[in-house]
């Protein structure tokens, strides 16, 4: 099939585009323009509607109210921006609208900077917003994975009519890489049979997250619970990488999760078991498959760019049966190779002269 | 029971309008009663809309956008479309209704809380957008679902929970005048103050509502009608005094009256263009149909290049790896292309990483290439050290500085831009420094090349310049040259 040398950023919106986005209501902000700006060149000629809102508080307001109406409808900004529209997403999760957020993370907190980092993990998988609400966590590793991960986010949150976010780093929004865009069909836009339309067929309908008696609310929280519950069996995705028969095994995502395949081999060519589990989807996160290979696994190395975030979820799937070790960088330094490697080795080799030391002491 | 026929002349001189539910099944408790107290206002404005909707007959395209405070629960009334939104994003949301039902008429029912302080931004941006709603702001200077705290529009020395000493200017500033403010705009078409003070006045507002909503049916853009309204119980008023303060005190401090009608000169906003169909969207999205590689050789053998390219802002360092890139792909291997971007300012660096390979690409990064192009000094300095044993540096100057030099790679120097200046303009000199790579390091074909620089560079008479340079930094390399070309890229 044809490819195309294309900025992940792009990528995601012409994926977007083909997985029936008919919206995009944005706010511009480094690392994540490219998306606004393809989204304000392509979706008029779609048939679709850009609009540049006031600030990321309007724009993911105006996302609800496209949602509202049953349209696809997708936001992207960074760091920063994300937590303005964080109010917006919770209201979105409490009134059950399927919609997208794209976070290209950069560094934090504050306005920190505009280099990679990944320390929006525990905005975008425990919250962000106020409630008990997730949001569904998509993590792409590729530009191929950029657009169909925006395809297939559409499709999750209509089917859970809940937000879904999908969370990459500035690395993987900028870097181009070839894209086959023609994986799937184009998806038709449709309006849902809930949507408030202003039309005579949908005008009992109503969109609130509002329920003011505790019983109602318990209710539809505990409905909001089960929603999610059903994603965690279903909808958990993640790419196992030489783990057949690694007992050393590596986590991490995005940009991290293919730095630490060179670092699989590079310790594989020293004869060390290596092997690399990347989450797809943060949330719901693959604890399950976290827990299959702690019979084999003597190790599990955390690789992040953030001073630890998701190497507690791992912890948490690992229940203290196997040392979980962490090393991160941030402040928008990406790890290399080499630097990982070291770091590693370095670690076995310390353990190595301890257990030495170890096994003195006790003769 | 029977069904007992009512003459037209006995009809009921006061009934609910249409567009409210009989029984507001929504609300649970008192089903048959309002949540507003006694003499507030909201009861009266909601009257009037819903009179002026049942008017119109546009009850079936009516979306009623509910925000936070006394306006929260106008789902309970409206047999309409209803949708409950955030704290002042009514003007927000309502945009994203508009956009994707033209057809609908959206209606934010908004206090002077929700639209005139938290919602500040998104009622001045929608009404600039000239966006094609009608808002209804009620306007009873003070927040009534709270208890009693300062509005933007409290008057000074209005006595508040928040203001328990009076409204201060020097602490809380002023009355906020949301229509005059407004109606500076160019975008709105039909703002309009009415009050519920006395009968006069309240048939007052029933005709500007009736306008607004008519101004959103016709196309013309953005309507706001601001409704003075009494509020007793927070005012510890009865409700004839409160409306006598309405009357008496409010339209002085806010004047009553058309603020801005261009209703007679706008013309109605065009209709949006129909969507195209769907086989139309590869089209629109830019792409390719047809295999790119088809008709070219593909590589052979294991190949694993890592390449930096680096240098100032303005070189042409992002196309020239770009280019590498697009021709590797054409060329049938695994591509990456990394910039290492920064704030677009003044004396910025530019470098990005490409890696062209036989086998999918695990890193992006490159740390330690087999090839450096230098396109100034800082760059060569930077990266020389990392540079791979047997590998290839490319330098824009006449010599290696002798600081920089290593003997365990082939190092080359030629002044790109100087040459490129003297094939047309300085700014070919990345092409200048391409030519001389694909010399001293045989990656990719001529023609998988060429043709990758006729897909990118989309100008002709750049292509043709671009194409002179790529010739003359090959023939530089190769008059440089005096061994045979090392392959550090073929594994």
């Amino acid at each position: 099939m044809p490819r195309q040398l294309i900025k992940g950023n792009e990528a995601l919106v012409k994926g977007a585009i083909l997985g029936g986005c008919r919206a995009f209501y944005g706010y511009p902000i480094t690392p994540a323009n490219e998306l606004t700006e393809a989204a304000a060149y392509y979706l008029p000629q779609a048939g679709g509607v850009f609009v540049q809102a006031e600030s990321e508080v309007a724009a993911i307001n105006m996302v609800f109210g496209a949602a509202a109406a049953g349209v696809r409808a997708m936001t992207a900004s960074s760091g920063p921006g994300i937590s303005l529209m964080s109010e917006g997403i919770s209201y979105l999760a409490g009134a059950e609208l399927p919609c997208v957020v794209v976070n290209i993370m950069r560094g934090g907190p504050g306005l920190g900077n505009i280099a990679p980092e990944q320390g929006d993990y525990f905005q975008a998988v425990k919250g962000g917003g106020h409630g008990n609400y997730r949001c569904l966590v998509l993590a792409p590793a590729t530009a191929q994975e950029m657009c169909d991960l925006a395809k297939l986010a559409f499709e999750l949150a209509d089917r859970y009519r809940n937000p879904v976010m999908i969370v990459a780093d500035g690395y993987t929004g900028q870097m181009m890489e070839p894209v086959d865009f023609y994986s799937t069909a184009a998806a038709a836009p449709r309006r849902p049979e809930w949507a408030v339309c202003g039309t005579a067929e949908t005008r009992k309908n109503l969109i609130t997250s509002i329920y003011l008696q505790p019983d109602e609310l318990e209710r539809h929280v505990r409905k909001l619970a089960a929603k999610y519950r059903e994603a965690e069996e279903r909808e958990t995705r993640w790419e196992n990488y030489r783990t057949e028969d690694a007992d050393l095994i590596f986590v991490g995502y995005g940009i991290v999760a293919r730095v630490l395949k060179s670092v699989v081999e590079l310790l594989r060519e020293r004869g060390i078991r290596a092997g690399l589990l990347r989450p797809v989807t943060l949330y719901p996160f693959p604890a399950r498959e976290i827990r299959r290979l702690v019979p084999q696994a003597a190790l599990f190395f955390v690789v992040e760019m953030s001073t630890g975030q998701m190497v507690e979820d791992v912890r948490l799937a690992v229940e203290g049966e196997r040392p979980v070790e962490f090393y991160g960088r941030c402040g928008g330094n990406v790890p290399s190779v080499e630097e990982v490697y070291e770091h590693v080795v370095n670690w076995i080799d310390g353990r190595a002269a301890e257990a030495v030391r170890e096994v003195a002491s006790h003769a | 029971m029977p069904e007992i026929a009512v003459p037209a002349h006995m009809k009921p001189i006061h009934a609910k309008a249409e567009c409210l539910y009989d029984t507001y099944f929504r609300k649970g408790e008192n089903p048959h009663q309002t949540h507003y107290c006694p003499g507030c206002g909201h009861g009266v404005a909601l009257k009037l809309l819903a009179e002026a909707i049942d008017e119109l007959g546009i009850a079936d395209r009516v979306i009623v956008v509910s925000p936070v405070g006394c306006s929260v629960f106008l789902y309970y009334y409206f047999d309409t479309g209803n949708v409950q939104v955030a704290h002042g994003r009514a003007p927000a949301a309502a945009t994203g209704l508009k956009r994707a039902n033209p057809e609908a008429i959206v209606i934010a029912y908004q206090g002077d809380g929700d639209l005139a302080a938290i919602g500040s931004a998104e009622i001045l941006h929608a009404a600039n957008r000239g966006e094609p709603i009608t808002c209804i702001f009620v306007n009873n200077a003070i927040y009534g679902m709270t208890g009693g705290q300062m509005a933007p529009t409290t008057p000074l020395g209005g006595r508040t929970t928040t203001t328990p000493f009076g409204r201060a200017a020097h602490n809380d500033g002023y009355p906020l005048h949301v229509s005059e403010v407004l109606a500076a705009l160019d975008g709105p078409a039909y703002i309009e103050r009415v009050a519920l003070g006395n009968v006069k006045q309240i048939l007052g507002a029933r005709r500007a509502i009736r306008k607004a909503l008519e101004t959103q049916m016709k196309g013309l853009g953005f309507s706001l009608v601001e409704v003075l309204s009494p509020c007793p119980t927070i005012w510890k008023m009865d409700p004839v005094e409160a409306q006598r303060r309405v009357r008496e005190e409010m339209t002085k401090l806010y004047p009553l009256g058309v603020k801005c009608d261009r209703t007679a000169e706008r013309q109605p906003l065009p209709a949006p263009a129909p969507a195209p169909p769907l086989e139309e969207l590869p089209r629109i999205l830019q792409i390719p149909e047809e295999e790119p590689a088809a008709a070219w050789a593909k590589a052979e053998g294991a190949v694993d290049c890592r390449i930096r390219v680096a240098g100032f802002g303005g070189q042409g360092v992002l196309l020239l790896g770009q280019l590498l890139a697009e021709a590797g792909m054409d060329y049938g291997l695994e591509v990456s292309w990394l910039p290492s971007y920064g704030p677009e300012m003044r004396s910025g660096t530019s470098n990005c990483h490409v890696r062209l390979s036989s086998k999918p690409i695990d890193s992006p990064l490159v740390s330690q290439p087999h090839v450096l192009i230098a396109l100034n000094e800082p760059s060569l300095r930077k990266f020389v050290g990392a540079v791979q044993p047997g590998g290839v540096v490319l330098y824009n100057g006449t010599e290696i500085p002798a600081d920089a030099r290593r003997g365990d790679v082939a190092m080359y120097a030629l002044p790109f831009f100087e040459i490129a200046d003297r094939e047309g303009s300085a700014k070919a000199g990345n092409l200048v420094a391409l030519g001389a790579l694909l010399e001293a390091v045989p990656l990719l074909p001529a023609e998988v090349v060429d043709r990758a620089m006729a897909r990118v560079i989309r100008s002709e008479k750049w292509l043709e310049l671009d194409r002179r340079a790529l010739k003359r930094g090959r023939e530089a390399l190769r008059a440089l040259k005096n061994e045979p070309a090392k392959e550090p890229c073929h594994a």
